[in-house]
C-alpha cells in the first residue's frame, strides 16, 4: 500500500543536557509537494534535520523521542549513511565538492560507473576502471533535470558560487533511489539571478515526484515555490498551512511572535540630541558575518540592540569598530573621528567590547579569575600597576581587591579570585568577560550575544547587570543578539540588520509583523512601497 | 601519604618517572661503590652551567613561538662576544662581563630578525627554527675562517681561521664556579655560579611579571585574546624571540666559563636540543612553561647525564662501549622528552 507521505516525524522531542530544543514537533511531507521549513536561528530546524539524518550529535547527547516514517515503515536512522540509503539527500549549506575533480567525477564520486579488466578478473573487482561515458552521461541527465547547460568535465575549481550549489543537487538527484531532497538555506550565498534559478529547479526537482524539504527563512522565496509551510519557533511547532493559506505578513509574524517581557520601562525618553556614536558607510570584513553597509547613529545614555539573523552580518558591527576585523569608513565617538583597525585606539576613545565568542576572544580559559578582569585594563590604562619610571609590576593586592568587589557586584559565582576560568559555568564566564570591560571604565560599552549558551537564570543577572550599568553610570550600550526578545526586554530602541546593513530600526514594542519582516529583509520593499 | 599523593599529582606521570629513573641509578651508584659527593658535586656544576640555556627556553614557550630550537643563533652571539674579549686580551672577570655584554647587541639583532621570520612561519615555529639554527651553524663554519681575529690564541698556527676549541685558562675559566665557592663532606657548592643562575632566574620571573612580561605571556596563551585586548601580537613574539636569543648568548659564556674552553665550529648545532628536551622533562609543555620547569628540568636533565655514565661504565666495562651507552642515554632523555611536547597533564 502506497503511503500519502513519503516523510512522517511525529511528536518529536529533544532535549541537550536538560534544555528541551524540540518540544513535539511533527512534520509531514508528501511525494512530490515543495514543504517549506520556517524559523529564527535556534528554532530547531537544525535539530530536526540533525534527528532525519541520523548525525551522531544526536545520538551522543542521549537520543530522541518520536516516531519517523519513512515511505509509511517506522524507520530508526542511526547514520547519515543510512538516511541516504533510504533515498534521503542533502544539498549543504556549504559545498562539499572536490575542487580538483571534475563534474562528473564529483557527482560520482563513491558511485563511480565501472567496467572489469584483465586485470581486475584476475585480481578482484578494485582493479576495475571507470567507465567514462557512461558517467558522463549520468552526470548529463541529472545536470539536464536542474537545467545546467555547463559541460560536465569542467574542473569545478574557479566555477562561480552559483554552479557548485547545482553541482550539489546534481549529485543528489543522480542517487537512483532519492525520495526527498533537503535544501538547508540554500539561497544564502547565491545572487538574485541565481537564487531564481534554484528556484526553478526546485520546482522541476518536485515535478519529477521528489519530495523538497526546504528550510529557510526567506519569505519571498517561501511564498514564491512552496506548497506547505511549516514554522517553528522555540523548538515548538507553530503552525503547518498550505501556501494559498499564507501571506508573507503572517509568516513573519508566526516566526518571531512572543511574549515579551520587559524588564525596563523608560520612562524618560533620551536625549535623541547627543550622540555617543555616529556610523557611516561602515564595512566590516568578517568572515560569515560581512558587514556590507552600515550608517546607525547611537545617543548618549542609550541601550540600543543589534538584531537580526545569523551571517548577516550584525556581529560584524561591533567587531569592526573594535578593530577586530578590517574595517573602512568613518565613526565618530562623541564627534571624535575614531582612527579604525586599531583595537589600541578603540579603547583610547572610551569603548569597551564583551564578545560574542567568550571562551575564543573573552577569556584566558587557563588563567584566574582576577588576572582576566585586571589584564586589559591594565595594558591599556596602567591601572593595577606598580610603576618606577620604565619598569613595572603587577600589583596583586590592587588586583585582588578589585576582583573581589566584581565578585561581589557581579554575583560570579566561584570557589575564589584565583580559580581557573575554564572552570566557571557559561554564565560566571560571561561576568567575568563584563568585569574586564568594565575595569576599562568605559563610556560605550558593546556587548554581542551577552546571554548565548546561558542558562535562564543567568541570562537574567546578565541582563539586569547591563541595565544597571546603564541606569547608575550612564553607561551607552550597543547589544547585539541574536535573541530578539531579549533585545526588546532592555532595549531602548532596536536596530535589525539584514544583508549586512540596518533594514531598519524599530521601538521594542513594534508589532512582531514588523521584526519578522525586517528580520527576513522583506520590510523596505513590503513596508515602503505600501506605504506609497 | 595524602600528601604524597599531591606531590605525585603536581608533578604529574612523566616527572615521576624521570625522578623514578634517577633515584635508582644513585642507589645503583652507591652499589657500584662510586662516589656519590663527587657525582653530586658534578650534577650541581652541569646544573649552574646549563642553566641560563635552558632559561632562555622560557620566554620563547610563553610568547607562543614555542621552545625555541633556534638556540645556536643565540649561542653564536655569545661565541662572538667571547672571542672579542679575548681578542681585546681581557682576563678575570672584566673578560667575563664584555663577553656578555659585547653579545647581546648582536644577540637583540639577531634575534629581532629570527622573530620577525618566525612572525611569518606561525604555526611551524618548531621546525623552522630547528632548521633557522643548523644553517647558520652552517653557514657561521664560513665565518669562523673568514673573521678577522689576530689573536694567536684563537687562531691556527699555520693557515687561516679560528680553532675549533680555544682555552680559556689564562681568561675567565670558572671565575663564577671559584667565587664564593665551599666543600661539605666533599660536596663542592660552586656559589657564584649558582647564584649567577639564580639571578637570571629572578631577573626573568620580575619580567614576567611585569606589564609588558605579561602581554607577552598573553599574546602566547591566547592571541585572539591578546588581539582583544589591544595588544600587537606580532611585536610580543618578536620580543620573546630576542629575550630567548639574548639569554642563549648569555647562556653559552656561562657555560664556557665553567667548562674551561670555548668551542666553535659545529659545537652549538645540538644546543638548542639539550635545552629544549630539560624545560621539557621539568614539567613544561610547547605553550606553557614556568621559572620551576627550568630549574627542575635543568637539574633532572644533567644530573641524569652526570651519574648515568660511570653508573654504565660500571655495568658494561668494555672500552668505547661506555661512549655509547652516553649517546644513548642522552638522546634516549631528548627523544623522552619530545614526546612530553603535550605536556604531563
Amino acid at each position: 500500500m502506497e503511503s500519502t507521505y513519503v516523510l512522517e516525524m511525529k511528536g518529536i522531542e529533544k532535549q541537550y543536557s536538560g534544555t528541551r530544543v524540540l518540544k513535539g514537533v511533527d512534520l509531514r511531507v508528501k511525494p512530490g509537494e515543495i514543504h517549506a521549513l520556517l524559523g529564527e536561528n535556534g528554532a530547531g530546524k537544525s535539530t530536526l534535520m540533525n534527528i532525519l539524518f541520523g548525525m551522531s550529535v544526536i545520538h551522543s547527547t542521549g537520543g530522541f523521542s518520536g516516531e519517523i516514517r519513512f515511505s509509511g515503515e517506522p524507520v530508526d536512522i542511526k547514520s547519515p549513511l543510512q538516511a541516504m540509503e533510504l533515498g534521503i539527500g542533502m544539498v549543504h549549506q556549504e559545498f562539499m565538492l572536490i575542487p580538483s575533480f571534475s563534474v562528473t567525477e564529483n557527482i560520482k564520486v563513491n558511485r563511480e560507473i565501472t567496467k572489469p579488466t584483465m586485470a581486475s578478473r584476475l585480481f578482484g573487482p578494485k582493479l576495475n576502471v571507470l567507465d567514462m561515458p557512461s558517467m558522463h552521461k549520468d552526470a548529463r541527465k541529472a545536470l539536464d533535470t536542474i537545467g545546467l547547460s555547463i559541460e560536465e568535465w569542467t574542473k569545478v575549481a574557479g566555477l562561480p558560487v552559483g554552479y557548485m550549489q547545482f553541482i550539489e543537487i546534481a549529485r543528489e538527484l543522480d542517487k537512483s533511489n532519492v525520495k526527498l531532497l533537503v535544501f538547508d538555506e540554500p539561497t544564502a550565498v547565491l545572487t538574485e539571478g541565481e537564487a531564481a534559478r534554484l528556484l526553478e529547479a526546485m520546482k522541476a526537482i518536485a515535478a519529477s515526484g521528489i519530495a523538497v524539504l526546504f528550510i529557510t527563512h526567506r519569505l519571498d522565496e517561501v511564498m514564491e515555490v512552496a506548497d506547505t509551510v511549516t514554522v517553528l519557533r522555540d523548538g515548538e511547532l507553530i503552525r503547518t498551512m498550505p501556501k494559498v493559506e499564507a501571506d508573507v505578513f503572517k509568516l513573519a509574524e508566526l516566526m518571531v511572535g512572543r511574549q515579551v517581557e520587559r524588564l525596563i520601562r523608560h520612562e524618560a525618553s533620551i536625549n535623541a540630541s547627543e550622540l555617543a556614536l555616529s556610523i557611516r558607510n561602515l564595512k566590516v570584513l568578517m568572515p560569515g558575518e560581512e558587514v556590507r553597509q552600515v550608517d546607525l547613529d547611537v545617543y548618549k545614555g542609550e541601550i540600543i540592540g543589534i538584531g537580526g539573523l545569523g551571517g548577516q552580518g550584525k556581529i560584524g558591527i561591533a567587531n569592526g569598530i573594535m578593530g577586530m576585523y578590517p574595517a573602512t569608513g568613518e565613526v565618530l565617538v562623541h564627534g571624535q573621528p575614531l582612527k579604525l583597525n586599531s583595537t589600541k585606539a578603540a579603547y583610547d576613545a572610551g569603548l569597551a567590547f564583551v564578545s560574542e565568542d567568550r571562551r575564543g576572544v573573552g577569556l584566558l580559559l587557563d588563567s584566574s579569575i582576577e588576572f582576566n578582569i585586571a589584564f586589559t585594563a591594565m595594558q591599556m590604562r596602567n591601572r593595577f600597576l606598580w610603576k618606577l619610571g620604565p619598569l613595572s609590576q603587577a600589583n596583586s593586592k590592587v588586583i585582588r581587591q578589585h576582583a573581589l568587589e566584581m565578585i561581589k557586584t557581579l554575583d560570579i559565582r566561584c570557589t575564589g579570585p584565583l580559580q581557573l576560568t575554564r572552570r566557571l559555568s557559561g554564565g560566571n564566564q560571561q561576568k567575568v568577560c563584563i568585569a574586564r570591560a568594565l575595569a576599562l571604565e568605559p563610556s560605550i560599552l558593546f556587548v554581542s550575544e551577552p546571554t548565548r549558551g546561558i542558562d535562564v537564570g543567568a541570562k537574567r543577572l546578565v541582563m539586569e547587570t547591563l541595565v544597571k550599568l546603564n541606569r547608575e553610570l550612564g553607561m551607552t550600550i550597543i547589544m547585539t543578539s541574536s535573541e530578539l526578545a531579549e533585545l526588546r526586554s532592555i532595549c531602548n530602541r532596536i536596530a535589525i540588520v539584514s544583508h549586512g546593513a540596518i533594514e531598519g530600526i524599530l521601538a521594542p514594542e513594534a508589532s512582531d509583523v514588523d521584526f519578522g519582516l525586517m528580520m527576513a529583509g522583506d520590510y523596505k520593499r513590503l513596508r515602503e512601497q505600501g506605504a506609497d | 601519604m595524602p600528601m604524597l599523593k599531591q606531590m605525585y599529582t603536581n608533578l604529574g606521570v612523566a616527572r615521576a618517572i624521570i625522578i623514578g629513573f634517577l633515584l635508582t641509578l644513585v642507589v645503583l651508584a652507591a652499589v657500584y661503590d662510586l662516589d656519590l659527593a663527587e657525582l653530586a658535586s658534578s650534577s650541581l656544576v652541569r646544573t649552574g652551567m646549563n642553566g641560563v640555556l635552558v632559561l632562555a627556553m622560557l620566554p620563547g614557550i610563553v610568547s607562543g613561538i614555542g621552545p625555541n630550537f633556534g638556540l645556536p643563533l643565540g649561542v653564536i652571539c655569545g661565541l662572538l662576544g667571547s672571542l672579542l674579549s679575548i681578542e681585546f686580551d681581557l682576563t678575570g672577570f672584566p673578560a667575563l662581563v664584555v663577553s656578555m655584554l659585547a653579545s647581546i647587541p648582536l644577540a637583540v639583532a639577531t634575534g629581532a630578525i629570527y622573530g620577525w621570520l618566525l612572525n611569518r612561519v606561525k604555526g611551524s615555529e618548531m621546525m623552522i627554527a630547528t632548521y633557522v639554527g643548523f644553517s647558520v651553524v652552517s653557514l657561521m663554519n664560513l665565518g669562523w675562517t673568514l673573521l678577522p681575529f689576530r689573536s694567536p690564541e684563537m687562531k691556527w698556527p699555520i693557515g687561516r681561521g679560528l680553532r675549533v676549541t680555544i682555552s680559556l685558562a689564562e681568561r675567565y675559566e670558572k671565575v663564577l664556579d671559584k667565587l664564593w665557592a665551599f666543600e661539605i663532606g666533599g660536596l663542592r657548592v660552586p656559589t657564584g655560579l649558582l647564584l649567577a643562575f639564580a639571578v637570571a632566574c629572578l631577573a626573568i620571573w620580575l619580567f614576567l611579571r611585569s606589564k609588558t612580561g605579561l602581554a607577552m605571556k598573553a599574546v602566547g596563551d591566547s592571541k585572539q585574546f591578546a588581539l582583544a585586548s589591544g595588544l600587537n601580537v606580532d611585536k610580543n613574539r618578536m620580543l620573546g624571540t630576542i629575550l630567548s636569543t639574548v639569554l642563549g648568548a648569555i647562556g653559552i659564556v656561562v657555560f664556557h666559563q665553567s667548562y674551561g674552553f670555548i668551542q666553535i665550529y659545529e659545537a652549538p648545532m645540538w644546543m638548542g636540543f639539550t635545552a629544549v628536551a630539560a624545560i621539557l622533562i621539568g614539567g613544561a609543555t610547547v605553550r606553557k612553561a614556568n621559572i620551576t620547569h627550568v630549574i627542575l628540568g635543568c637539574f633532572l636533565f644533567q644530573s641524569l647525564l652526570v651519574i648515568s655514565l660511570p653508573v654504565a661504565n660500571r655495568i658494561i666495562n668494555v672500552g668505547g662501549v661506555a661512549e655509547v651507552a652516553r649517546i644513548i642515554v642522552s638522546n634516549g632523555i631528548i627523544l623522552y622528552a619530545l614526546t612530553q611536547v603535550g605536556g604531563a597533564d
